[in-house]
């Protein structure tokens, strides 16, 4: 077998893969390669012909593939090497890659470092769980959303959406301008996980009406979507008799979260964390795994690509750095016995990112990125070292739809010497 | 006539209500901040969207183009700027930026390609 020698391998070439390779050729490495399966680097953002990423990076609003052009012509002038078509397969924890293209078979890459690029899929079984037919017309939304943008495909004229994500409310108003009906979007929750925007701009515009506490309980036809019907929940979440109302459509969309794609992770025998099924990091992106890092949507999902892409840059910056110290042969041992604290999620945050802090390694400044449970009004965010509460910061609103973060400054952490533990809740007063 | 709108300048989404007479705004109620106010007179006197969707493209190494009305158009000319897009394609090669309909649907405003095709010989 073809065996190959780099310092870096970055799994995926959407913006997360993109962002650390030009992060990681800055910071001095070389060679870098980047793989990606697909037939062209962007990864989802080819598919959201949609406006509205990159406000925080460029100040201008831009569709999804111009977002990906900026770091796929920086890639390109910098003469960073990309594979295309090709897939990796496995991933030893002495970092040996294996991947496949149609051109080379199968070879391997010896690296000194990983970088986790995957990015995210959608969730799709579970989330309709009532008995019956699985008739033809079914999709989720990113599938539909491939099949319209990309392959200039109609998947359907008469649609109904389960789920009220991002993707499905983009979904319904794409549709809709392709000349299809969408007749109604239903929610299981009370509240929708979309950004108010595409609520207004994606719904409300086109008179596509929401039913929040709504799931879909029967779908009819055998060879074909006929039509579903749709009914209201109670605060468990089971249908409410004499709730239900008929829809006929040829379409069902299901738009019901994401979830971070981690096969390859797992072959690396990465930890991973049972909230955001990405892997649990340290200060610096890295996994449990020593030299291989991870970011953007396989690290937990995003809703913005602008924090995808700063979260590689650092990503990719700790990978060279650590590729640094291998080849000038520094024990790596003296990390492993430094120092940990570790960042406790609790009282309405379900999770951090990352999850351990080492002080010794943290730049002058740590960005804790973190998701709340529900939609809670009036609250404190606040940060606790130990049991001394360092920050309280008052946020009118803060929901599960929207990322959040704090920052840590390196200095304040060395004060507390001691220090083991840093919560995060949300507090009353 | 009152309209009933949400606020889409933060995750608060305040539920806003904009009461007009004669063609005049009188109140806007349900607002947090000066922004919801803004949008509120945009939203009721000229709302505008920006239009994305894609386009065929011939000879190229993928069979669509995404595109962008260049800047916001006016919202009730949003079907307008759609129809003059059907049936429309482009050969490649295809740069970002490339006008494929100038004043689209007599709005002024040019649809441009947000995504580079490169040409493939046959
Ligand atoms: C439908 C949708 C709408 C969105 N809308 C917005 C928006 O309006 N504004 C905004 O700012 N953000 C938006 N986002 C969020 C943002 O675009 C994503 O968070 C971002 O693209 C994630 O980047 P990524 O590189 O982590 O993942 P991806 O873009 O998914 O890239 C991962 C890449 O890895 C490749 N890959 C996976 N496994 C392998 C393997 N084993 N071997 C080789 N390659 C592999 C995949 O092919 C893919 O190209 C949206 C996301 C989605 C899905
Ligand atoms: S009015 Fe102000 S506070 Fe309310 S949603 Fe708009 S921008 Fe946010």
């Amino acid at each position: 077998m073809k065996q190959l020698i780099y310092d870096i391998v970055i799994v995926g070439g959407g913006p997360a893969g993109l962002a650390a390779a030009i992060e990681a050729l800055k910071e001095g490495v070389e060679r870098i390669l980047i793989i990606e399966r697909d037939r062209e680097l962007g990864g989802i953002l080819n598919q959201c012909i949609h406006n509205g990423f990159g406000l925080h990076t460029f100040k201008e609003e831009l569709t999804g593939p111009e977002y990906a052009q900026r770091f796929m012509e920086e890639v390109k002038e910098k003469h960073i090497e990309y594979k295309l078509n090709t897939m990796v397969m496995d991933i030893t924890p002495n970092k040996v890659v294996t991947a496949m293209n149609t051109l080379e078979g199968m070879f391997e890459i010896e690296a000194k470092a990983i970088i986790l690029a995957m990015g995210c899929r959608e969730r799709s079984r579970g989330a309709l769980n009532i008995p019956g037919y699985r008739p033809a017309g079914i999709f989720s939304a990113g599938t539909a959303q491939r099949f319209v943008n990309i392959e200039g495909y109609m998947p359907g004229r008469e649609v109904v959406i389960l789920g009220s994500g991002d993707i499905g409310l983009i979904m319904a108003r794409r549709m809709t301008l392709e000349g299809a009906k969408v007749k109604v979007v239903a929610e299981i929750m009370q509240y929708s996980g979309g950004l108010k925007r595409n609520i207004v701009q994606c719904l409300d515009d086109y008179g596509i009406p929401l039913k929040l506490s709504h799931t879909v309980v029967e779908i009819k036809g055998k060879e074909r979507v006929e039509g579903v019907t749709i009914a209201e929940v109670d605060k468990t979440g089971k249908p409410i008799e004499g709730t239900e109302e008929y829809y006929t459509c040829d379409t069902l969309l299901l738009s019901v979260g994401l979830i971070p794609e981690n096969e390859v992770s797992k072959q690396i025998g990465v930890e991973l964390s049972n909230v955001t099924s990405g892997p649990t990091v340290n200060e610096s992106l890295e996994t449990s795994v020593p030299g291989v890092f991870a970011c953007g949507n396989v690290l937990h999902v995003h809703d913005l690509v602008d924090f995808v892409s700063e979260e590689a840059a650092q990503a990719g910056k700790n990978a060279a750095k650590y590729v640094k110290r291998v080849q000038k042969d520094l024990n790596t041992l003296d990390e492993e016995l430094m120092h940990e604290i570790l960042l406790i999620p609790t009282q309405g945050v379900r999770y951090t990112v990352p999850q351990t802090i080492r002080p010794e390694c943290m730049e002058e400044e740590q960005v804790i990125r973190f998701r709340v449970g529900d939609v809670y009004r009036n609250r404190y965010v606040s940060v606790y070292f130990d049991n001394e509460r360092v920050l309280h910061k008052k946020r009118p609103i803060v929901a599960p739809g929207e990322m959040e973060n704090v920052y840590l400054k390196k200095e304040d952490i060395l004060k507390y010497p001691e220090l083991s533990q840093i919560t995060i809740k949300l507090e009353e007063d | 006539m009152e309209h009933n709108l949400i606020c889409i300048g933060c995750p608060l989404g305040c539920m806003m209500k904009v009461e007009v007479e004669e063609g005049q705004i009188t109140t806007i109620t349900g607002n947090t901040c000066k922004r919801g106010e803004a949008y509120a007179i945009k939203e009721v006197t000229s709302p505008t969207r920006l239009v994305t969707s894609t386009v065929k493209v011939e000879g190229g190494n993928l069979s669509m183009v995404s595109v962008k009305t260049k800047t916001d158009i006016p919202k009730n000319k949003i079907f307008d700027v759609m129809k003059s897009l059907q049936g429309i394609s482009v050969k490649a090669p295809v740069h970002i930026g490339d006008v494929i309909i100038s004043n689209a649907a007599d709005t002024g405003v040019d649809i441009i390609a947000t995504k580079q095709v490169k040409s493939v010989n046959l």
